[in-house]
């Protein structure tokens, strides 16, 4: 197996959908002849054309609003949101329109379309450029939002938004497009809705997406050390999510810590926890706990960076609280 | 009124079709009023001309996308008035399954791309839908139809140029009824003449009387084939009047509009003036004009009784169409 980056995974991805499908075009701002601002999608212009790799003006809600009318009519949009920070400005197409026109129109349309992007944090960008948005997109019917934490996992999951019929969010991380790993030659698809055990372990169950998966699996390995075993499960796609998975991880380990990035206050942690005291209440030896970003703006400083976020000793420290130790 | 250039049976058509809507909606507010009908219901009395005339320069394959005051839309794009009545009945044989309401009626097959609730949210839409066209190198044209106050949005805005940027066959067309629910133009907009708007983008543009069906008609046909042939965008306005409350909650005139203004804009009434235009040119008789009338009624009662007598959407069908 070859080892390539995650914005190489991501690139392959498209094109190979974008062969498969001439209804698959790719708009966004940068993403044609500046070759993406990350450069997910180098080389898609020179490869399919300027009528497929469509660069856009600074218009979030205009082009997000263009790529749910064209799928209205039968084409299969990917939308690239520079990063998921600007997609604020779509959140009216995207909540009211993309989420929402099916339904609506008692199923009268397909809704094929791809958000895709970076979220989360990344280094000293302050508080308007790093941010998880994770949630707000979990909470509205209608949507998929998937978010892969390995090379592998985002082909095989971008593959799959990218073929799904609704409305995907797919939200990648600006600091993991430089992360390698293996991935096949051979095509595969991930399906969305199925969670996937990153580390298996029979003492704590960790629930961590994106980067936090590797901020979990760091702890764990510092866990290991003290002859604690973590489960680390990765749930992939958040909505819907793999509940199943987690809950019969917690009924083997008895106790769970769930890492997001995003602030703690109605997050997606919240939600997975509720869910685990609904389902599982009584495998549980101990208070499920959140490791969170800081219920703040993110500050720039490189040092309160760093504070607000979460990070392996937090994790650590968490679930050495619910192991009562 | 301007002149035909239009036969027989379309200008019949037209006035047919006027005529159909401003009944079916006379009943939809006694439906309101006995709350048959519920939520946002905004009534399109007094702006039929608009949406006939556009419709009439339309082809078969063509889009029409609007806003919430819907009705007239759906109807001239050719819909059976009964699960448009039954739709805002709440009822399962709706068009929109009784899951859209008033504000959310849609025709998928007749090209009828719905009854949106965001001011301006369906302009980017219809953007989209023009882009679609290109890309598949049909023959198709979008229409895009919102009221004045969707221009101060900066979907609007972003949408026109996009639109032009990208050489795209759709039409936007304002129908300008004057007032933002209860804010009149001249306290929301900059500028008087809306279709100054598209000078920005360097779009063509024109102003019509949207009280005059063959008018709008006249610079719809030139707009769409102005599309369809050179794939360019055209911002229309056509200045028209809703004789009604904003929606069923607001009374016909109060504190930001008079009594008179009212009744001086009726004797503008669209479908009254083409009815004198086609009974004075001979097109129309007395005894046609009476006989389209019963034939409307009924269509309309039948309508109501379809609604009527159609079940509610069964419990289980609210987790339907969620996902594809």
């Amino acid at each position: 197996m070859a080892e390539i980056t995650f914005r190489e995974a991501l690139n392959q991805a498209m094109a190979e959908e974008m062969q498969r499908d001439e209804n698959v075009y790719l708009m966004g701002e940068e993403v044609g002849y500046y070759n993406g601002a990350y450069k997910v999608s180098q080389g898609l212009m020179e490869k399919f054309g300027a009528s497929r790799v469509i660069d856009t003006p600074i218009a979030e809600l205009g082009f997000a609003g263009v790529g749910i009318g064209s799928a209205m009519v039968g084409l299969r949009p990917i939308i690239e949101m520079m990063t998921f920070n600007f997609s604020i400005l779509a959140l009216d197409q995207i909540i009211n329109n993309a989420a929402k026109l099916r339904y609506m129109s008692g199923g009268q349309f397909k809704i094929p379309i791809v958000f895709r992007g970076p979220g989360g944090s990344a280094h000293m960008l302050a508080a308007q450029h790093s941010q998880c948005l994770d949630p707000w997109f979990c909470n509205v019917p209608g949507l998929i939002v998937m978010t892969p934490s390995t090379p592998y996992d985002g082909k095989g999951m971008l593959k799959t938004a990218i073929r799904d019929d609704n409305p995907v969010i797919f939200i990648e991380s600006e600091s993991m497009y430089g992360f390698k790993g293996e991935v096949p030659e051979e095509e595969y698809l991930i399906p969305i809705g199925v969670g996937d055990i990153k580390r298996g372990g029979s003492d704590i169950t960790l629930v961590a997406w994106n980067k936090m998966v590797h901020v979990a699996m760091e702890a764990a390995a510092i866990l290991e050390k003290e002859d604690i075993e973590a489960e680390v499960i990765d749930p992939r796609t958040l909505k819907p999510l793999d509940e199943q998975m987690i809950v019969t991880s917690v009924e083997k380990t008895n106790r769970c810590v769930v890492i997001e990035e995003g602030w703690p206050y109605a997050g997606v942690g919240a939600e997975i926890a509720a869910r685990i005291s609904a389902l599982a209440f009584d495998s549980l030896d101990a208070p499920i706990l959140r490791v969170s970003s800081e219920d703040l703006p993110m500050p720039y400083a490189h040092n309160l960076e760093k504070e607000v976020l979460p990070s392996v000793d937090k994790v650590v420290r968490a679930a050495k609280k619910v192991l009562y130790i | 009124m301007a002149k035909a250039k239009l036969d027989k049976e379309k200008l019949l058509w037209m006035y047919r079709m006027m005529l159909l809507i401003r009944r079916f909606e006379e009943r939809t507010a006694q439906m309101y009023g006995m709350q048959k009908i519920g939520g946002f219901c905004h009534l399109y009395i007094g702006q039929e001309a608009v949406g006939v005339g556009t419709v009439a320069a339309m082809k078969k394959g063509d889009y029409l996308i609007s806003a919430y005051r819907d009705h007239g839309h759906i109807l001239a794009m050719g819909t059976d008035p009964k699960p448009v009545m039954a739709e805002l009945f709440g009822k399962a044989t709706g068009v929109s399954k009784g899951k859209g309401g008033s504000m959310h009626l849609f025709d998928n097959e007749k090209g009828y791309m719905g009854g949106h609730g965001i001011v301006g949210g369906q302009i980017p839409l219809a953007t989209g839908m023009a882009f679609a066209i290109r890309y598949k190198k049909s023959n198709q044209v979008v229409v895009c139809s919102f009221g004045e106050g969707a221009v101060h949005q900066g979907a609007f805005h972003e949408s026109l140029n996009l639109a032009k940027l990208w050489n795209l066959p759709v039409v936007y067309l304002i129908e300008n009824n004057r007032y933002g629910m209860g804010t009149p133009l001249e306290r929301a907009s900059a500028v008087w003449d809306l279709s100054q708007k598209a000078c920005s983008y360097d779009m063509a543009r024109a102003t019509v009387d949207g009280m005059d069906v063959l008018q709008v008609n006249e610079a719809m046909k030139e707009a769409i084939e102005r599309a369809r042939q050179e794939n360019q965008p055209t911002l229309i306005e056509a200045r028209t009047y809703r004789f009604r409350g904003h929606s069923m909650s607001d009374p016909v005139h109060s504190h930001y509009r008079t009594k008179e203004e009212v009744e001086e804009q009726k004797e503008r009434d669209p479908i009254s003036s083409f009815q004198a235009y086609l009974l004075d040119k001979k097109i129309l008789t007395k005894k046609m004009a009476d006989t389209i009338e019963d034939e409307i009624k009924k269509e309309v009662m039948d309508a109501v009784k379809f609604a009527e007598e159609s079940p509610l959407p069964s419990l289980e069908s609210r987790f339907s169409d969620v996902y594809a």
